[in-house]
């Protein structure tokens, strides 16, 4: 294992005149201008007085610059804090102030819409791709910066490398706190499994506040490959992805499976004739079986992965899809044996560990288990157990041991869902609808959708006197949440269904929505 | 072109606001930064527009401009048809 930095070291060292990472506007930097200038960055951060262990901020659109500042900020010592830049500029203020972001490295856009007390938190505000306006700076100033000339005096692999802010059921998010010894553990097994080298051309499809973003950003980095930066505008388009990924060749792949399917099914693949991947991973949510067949017959190259493991793990399990994918099948691929360095335990409601074939719950142990929710010792401590002298992660997802294919995914018990690989709380869904003057009450429920894997419903009882509107509350939905947790569908009612114990009915309404489709 | 005016309100009250009364969609609702079409259902309506028209939408044309009501969409596909 080895701190992240050294990553980018090690290959602007062995490999410095390759293409180490493309921009979505095609600016390219070779592993020895981007090692140069997240020098610079690292010493402009030092000299604004961060200190190792401090945070920075990205506020960011996907950028060869904010790849610059993550490997800035790692080089510093310091810890990244990547953020939605087009999230909610409330929710965004949140994040800022909870995480105690000493810098923030921020595109206008987002930079205006915070409140101004949010916005003045950071004692420095770098501006990325638009003019420094008042007390901010420029990125210009932090690019012709001495550099920072430490070396890797006093780095740990205990140091804490990121925090990855996820959905919390509190309705406020939370941070995932993670090590560099987390992350390296994980891209070491990730060597070890599809073998990159310096000629690959991997895809950075995810935003880099998801945890897809470790695999993308650092396994290249890494073997001296390239890094392709998807843009949010393409990363969206199946037309477009899709002559993207031939035409500049890429051959490492991984997303949700959310834009394979689209891709599959509106991307034009037909057309455009074989492509030069050689690994196809997915992870976040179930693959549609229907939507994993259609794009395998298109692209019947690649090998495929399925990946598992929530943001507090990264990846703990794994299962390669083997091909074709038979006509008849409906049933979604299983999730995998636990990875080499992740031990995998599953527990029964009582806490004993279950036979082949039974279900309980999922726990993972191993050095890529996070350390703790930032701030939130109290949120830690229940998610973890004791046993054989290790610290378990309740993973929440129950699962089957099937001993011939390792684990099958099978629901979760709380009340957390994924869609389009977005981790969603249904309680902070509710809580976003709930600040609403209007709205008297509101629950949501989550339903398995054949189409779109799984569907959103809000219930919603308005106070007297006032009518619901569907087109009021999307409305209300996007100024409050982000747009991965906006409802599919809005019900209104008179009163929400409740149990003998006055609590909100969920299962009535989840049968309910049941019988409307 | 009502016909294309009427296909587009339908699938929109259909595929993104089931249960709305229908005369609370106007030509000028906003549909972007209101959240009603999203990133996965603005493909989707692009896609059946397609079929609907019988020509093909270019993606640099899938603008939040050109999607910006169902006056912009509707406005917007006459100009490609008279093309």
């Amino acid at each position: 294992m080895i701190h992240l930095a050294a990553y980018l070291e090690a290959s602007a060292a062995r490999v410095p005149d390759r293409v180490a990472v493309v921009g979505p506007d095609g600016e390219a930097l070779t592993y020895r201008e981007l090692h140069a200038r997240a020098a610079r960055v690292a010493g402009f951060l030092r000299a604004r007085g961060v200190a190792p262990g401090d945070r920075v901020a990205l506020l960011l659109p996907k950028s060869v610059a904010s790849v610059t500042v993550i490997f800035g900020a790692l080089l510093a010592r310091a810890v990244y804090v990547p953020i939605d830049w087009s999230g909610p500029p409330e929710r965004n203020g949140t994040i800022l102030t909870d995480s105690g972001a000493a810098v923030v490295f921020g595109h206008p856009k987002p930079l205006a819409a915070l409140s101004p007390a949010d916005a003045a938190r950071p004692a420095t505000t770098v501006v990325v791709g638009g003019e420094a306006e008042g007390a901010q700076l420029a990125w210009a100033e932090a690019l012709a910066h001495a550099p920072l000339d430490e070396g890797a005096a006093g780095r740990s692999l205990d140091e804490v490398a990121y925090l990855l802010f996820t959905s919390g059921s509190t309705g406020v998010p939370k941070g995932v706190t993670l090590t560099h010894e987390n992350a390296s553990s994980f891209v070491e097994w990730c060597t070890d499994t599809f073998h990159p080298t310096e000629h690959d051309r991997f895809s950075s499809h995810a935003p880099f506040q998801f945890d897809l973003s470790v695999l993308d950003i650092y396994l290249p980095i890494k073997h001296g490959a390239a890094l392709y930066l998807v843009s949010e505008e393409l990363g969206q388009n199946p037309k477009k992805l899709g002559r993207f990924i031939h035409d500049q060749r890429l051959t490492v792949w991984y997303s949700a499976p959310s834009i394979l399917g689209l891709l599959a099914e509106l991307g034009g693949l037909e057309a455009l004739g074989k492509n030069e991947l050689r690994l196809v991973l997915f992870a976040g949510e179930v693959f549609p079986v229907k939507r994993l067949r259609r794009l395998t017959e298109l692209w019947p190259h690649p090998a495929y992965f399925n990946l598992y493991g929530p943001t507090e793990t990264n990846v703990c399990t794994f299962a390669p899809v083997p091909l074709p994918v038979p006509e008849e099948r409906t049933e979604p691929y299983p999730i995998g044996p636990a990875c080499a360095h992740c031990d995998a335990l599953v527990l029964d409601n009582d806490g004993i560990e279950v036979e082949a074939g039974a279900e309980g719950l999922l726990y993972i142990a191993g050095p890529s288990v996070f350390r703790a929710y930032w701030g939130r010792p109290d949120l830690t401590e229940p998610r973890f157990i004791s046993r054989h002298e290790k610290r378990w992660y309740n993973t929440g997802d129950v699962v089957r041991l099937d001993p011939e294919l390792g684990y099958v995914y099978l629901g979760r018990r709380d009340r957390m869902v994924k869609r389009r690989g977005y981790r969603i709380e249904l309680d902070e869904i509710e809580r976003g609808l709930h600040t609403a003057e209007k709205v008297r009450e509101v629950a949501v429920i989550a339903a398995a959708d054949a189409d779109a894997g799984v569907k959103i419903a809000a219930f919603v009882a308005m106070r007297a006197g006032e009518r619901g509107s569907v087109i009021e509350m999307k409305q209300l939905a996007a100024r409050a949440l982000p747009a991965s947790m906006s409802p599919d569908v809005f019900v209104f009612v008179e009163a929400l269904p409740r149990t003998p114990t006055d609590k909100v009915d969920y299962q009535a309404l989840v049968r309910a929505f049941a019988a409307r489709t | 072109m009502s016909e294309l005016r009427g296909f587009v309100r339908n699938f929109i009250l259909e595929e993104c606001l089931a249960g709305e009364a229908p005369e609370n969609l106007l030509d000028d609702t906003p549909l972007k930064s209101s959240g009603i079409l999203d990133s996965m259902t603005t493909l989707k309506l692009v896609n059946a527009i397609e079929k609907e028209v019988g020509f093909e939408i270019e993606a640099h044309e899938v603008t939040d401009e050109n999607f910006t009501s169902v006056d912009t969409i509707v406005g917007f596909i006459e100009e490609r048809a008279a093309k």
